[in-house]
């Protein structure tokens, strides 16, 4: 089993320390990759999936810091790598891509420029053959007319077509996974749903692993294998798709469903999670999701192991669904 | 394109000729450049020779309509000390002061901007605190006391540096410059460093500015995630994106170099066209005075232009058709 994943997170812990205190951002999350899987990482703000994507790639800033855990990308623990070693595989290796499809490309850069440098940090690369790759990445994401887009600057180009030239670089160099972190939010919805299906079909094409990032669980639904569910820096539940939206696991997953409209019988009001501000300086100690969850018993403020059936796994000792 | 040049162009003219309406009649009301002149012995009758091969008997009005109607067709008239051309005089003297200017600019460019992107991307570290202060102090001291400073520590003190004066000169293309000669280089140290000084400040300021906001940018972010090299996201990505607001900076820095380095060049006895213009204040050097004024609003048009031109290079979002309205 081991042998057969990719991507090994193991523990990962990353905090910041600021003036004010620690904030565990990314706190014991673990959880693996097999080579072409799709895996969805969903939560709400700030409950820590940008950064367990950043983690991976060692993209963390001070004040943040890895403080504890592992990444293991084909076996190889990244965590602590000297930089120029890391480097060699961000790009090559592991791709990442961002939300903001008006701030991910360089302004004042042409396409063609900005392809060329993402190809030659890791191979020598004359104009040419980084041209023909460029064209040929461009094709690969459903860019019509590439030859005019690589001598365009991104103010001349949507939003939808930016996104798409953004995962065109992150594919140049053909990596074995692909992180992509909110990548089509912020893209209406018809886009949206052309970029999903597109990219699952480049993934089953090249063998690319995703782990797509997003608060939309619907987005999840369509695209993604499995699901990891993250909450104040944990993962609170994981497993295959179907099992954890169909018997969630978690009342916070099962607060997630209740609240998308299209996994709603029609007619019914959508249900809300209730609201209450929290920090994630002073998390409570177990279940972090205690105070807004519906059914806290008195073994959730002490530290919750993870409990497991079937590969699905979840941090709750009271699970919405009884045992079968 | 063609639009702003006409608008660039109908602008200096107006400013041309209110400026030297402005400076005729200022130098007429402070005194009378004959009693400079002439010598104390000198007889009325050769007074009156004087004034009248000036052209200082006619009345204000008269003497303007022909200082105007000689300079449509480029004459600024004679200057009254050295009894040539105006603009032969001041041209003589702006090689100088030209390559003072460039120098300054080099130093602030050279220093500036590595600093200010350093102290942008690393501002938590001492280093970049420590940048940071100098920049403040550096900004805040009057140039006369900077530059008596550098003479008495460089050249007085130590004495590795001369203190005044330019060194020899080597003819390029025409024209005499002393950079190029061991003994120039010298001399044009000091100078232009205390020229420099304001300037590196402020460029520090505008880089360091500039590199915090364009560090936190998600392009960077992702030039990061697909692995490029650190020289090649602060050379490559970010200094391209924060050259805008150095360049107009600069820009207008090196025309108020060129036009008015009149305080070092009287600290460090440069003989460039700062120097020229105060001694021909003093001497009411009327038509000097003018030319001069007129040179300075001609390098600062061709000045803005350039400036203007190196925007659209520099982010292509910025196009001439923008602007010219
Ligand atoms: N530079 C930083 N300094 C301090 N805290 C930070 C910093 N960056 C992130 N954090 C903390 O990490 C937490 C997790 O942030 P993260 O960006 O991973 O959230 P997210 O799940 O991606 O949310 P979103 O959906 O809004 O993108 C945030 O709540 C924030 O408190
Ligand atoms: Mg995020």
């Amino acid at each position: 089993m081991r042998a057969e994943n990719i991507l090994e997170v193991d523990g990962l812990q990353t905090w910041f320390h600021t003036r004010k205190g620690v904030i565990k951002a990314v706190d014991s999350v673990s959880f693996s990759l097999r080579p072409g899987e799709i895996l969805g990482l969903v939560g709400e703000s700030g409950s820590g999936k940008s950064i367990t994507g950043l983690s991976i790639l060692g993209l963390i800033d001070p004040p943040g810091r890895i403080v504890s855990g592992e990444v293991r990308y084909k076996g190889r623990n990244l965590v602590g790598l000297p930089e120029p070693e890391i480097r060699a595989i961000r790009g090559r290796n592991i791709a990442m891509i961002f939300q903001d499809p008006m701030m991910t490309l360089n302004p004042v850069l042409r396409i063609d420029t900005q392809m060329r440098w993402a190809l030659a940090a890791h191979e020598q690369v004359d104009k040419n053959a980084a041209r023909a790759r460029s064209l040929e990445v461009l094709r690969l994401v459903g860019i019509a007319a590439p030859e005019e887009r690589l001598g365009s600057y991104p103010h001349e180009l949507s939003g939808g077509m930016r996104q798409r030239i953004a995962i065109a670089i992150a594919m140049l160099n053909k990596p074995d996974i692909l992180i992509a972190d909110e990548a089509t939010t912020a893209l209406d919805v018809t886009i949206q749903a052309q970029i999903l299906s597109e990219m699952q079909n480049l993934c089953a094409a090249t063998g690319t692993a995703l782990i797509w990032i997003t608060h939309d669980l619907s987005v999840v639904a369509g695209l993604a294998d499995r699901v990891c569910v993250m909450y104040a820096g944990r993962i609170v539940e994981q497993g295959l798709v179907d099992d954890v939206l169909d018997r969630p696991m978690h009342h916070y997953t099962e607060g997630l469903i209740g609240s998308v409209p299209s996994m709603n019988a029609r007619g019914k009001p959508l249900k809300q999670i209730a609201e209450i501000t929290r920090s994630l300086f002073d998390l409570p100690s177990g279940c972090a999701f205690r105070n807004r969850c519906p059914k806290v018993i008195a073994g959730c403020s002490e530290p919750i192991p993870v409990l497991e059936r079937n590969g699905h796994q979840f941090r709750c000792i009271n699970p919405p669904v009884p045992a079968p | 394109m063609i639009v702003y040049l006409i608008n660039r162009v109908g602008q200096s003219l107006f400013v041309l000729s209110a400026m030297s309406l402005i400076v005729f009649v200022g130098i007429y009301v402070i005194g009378d450049p004959v009693q400079i002149l002439v010598s104390p012995e000198a007889s009325a009758e050769e007074i009156a020779q004087v004034r009248r091969n000036l052209g200082l008997d006619l009345s204000l009005p008269t003497q303007y309509l022909r200082f105007l109607s000689g300079a449509t067709s480029g004459d600024l008239g004679s200057s009254f000390v050295y009894n040539e051309s105006a603009i032969v005089v001041i041209l003589r003297h702006f090689p100088a002061t030209l390559e003072l200017a460039l120098a300054a600019m080099f130093i602030a460019i050279a220093l500036g901007i590595p600093l200010g992107v350093w102290a942008g991307i690393r501002s938590e570290t001492f280093s970049a605190k420590a940048i940071m202060a100098a920049s403040t102090v550096g900004a805040s001291l009057p140039t006369f006391w900077v530059g008596l400073i550098l003479i008495m520590c460089f050249a007085v003190y130590l004495g590795w540096l001369p203190a005044s004066g330019r060194g020899a000169t080597r003819s390029v293309f025409g024209v005499e410059l002393s950079i190029f000669t061991r003994d120039g280089l010298a001399h044009i140290i000091l100078p232009a460093l205390n020229l420099a000084l304001f300037k590196v400040s402020l460029v520090i300021r505008l880089a360091r500015a500039g590199a915090r906001e364009i560090v936190g940018q998600e392009f960077i972010k992702f030039a990061r995630a697909t692995g490029q090299s650190p020289a090649r996201i602060v050379l490559g990505h970010l200094l391209k994106n924060i050259m805008i607001p150095i360049v107009t900076v600069l820009g207008l820095e090196f025309g108020s170099v060129l036009a008015f380095s009149v305080v070092t060049e009287r600290v460090f006895s440069w003989p460039g066209m700062g120097n020229l213009l105060v001694r021909s204040l003093f001497l009411l050097d009327r038509p000097i005075v003018v030319a001069y004024l007129m040179l300075t609003v001609v390098i600062f048009v061709v000045i803005n232009f350039t400036v203007d031109v190196i925007y659209t290079f520099l982010d292509p979002r910025i196009r001439f058709s923008a602007k010219a309205g």
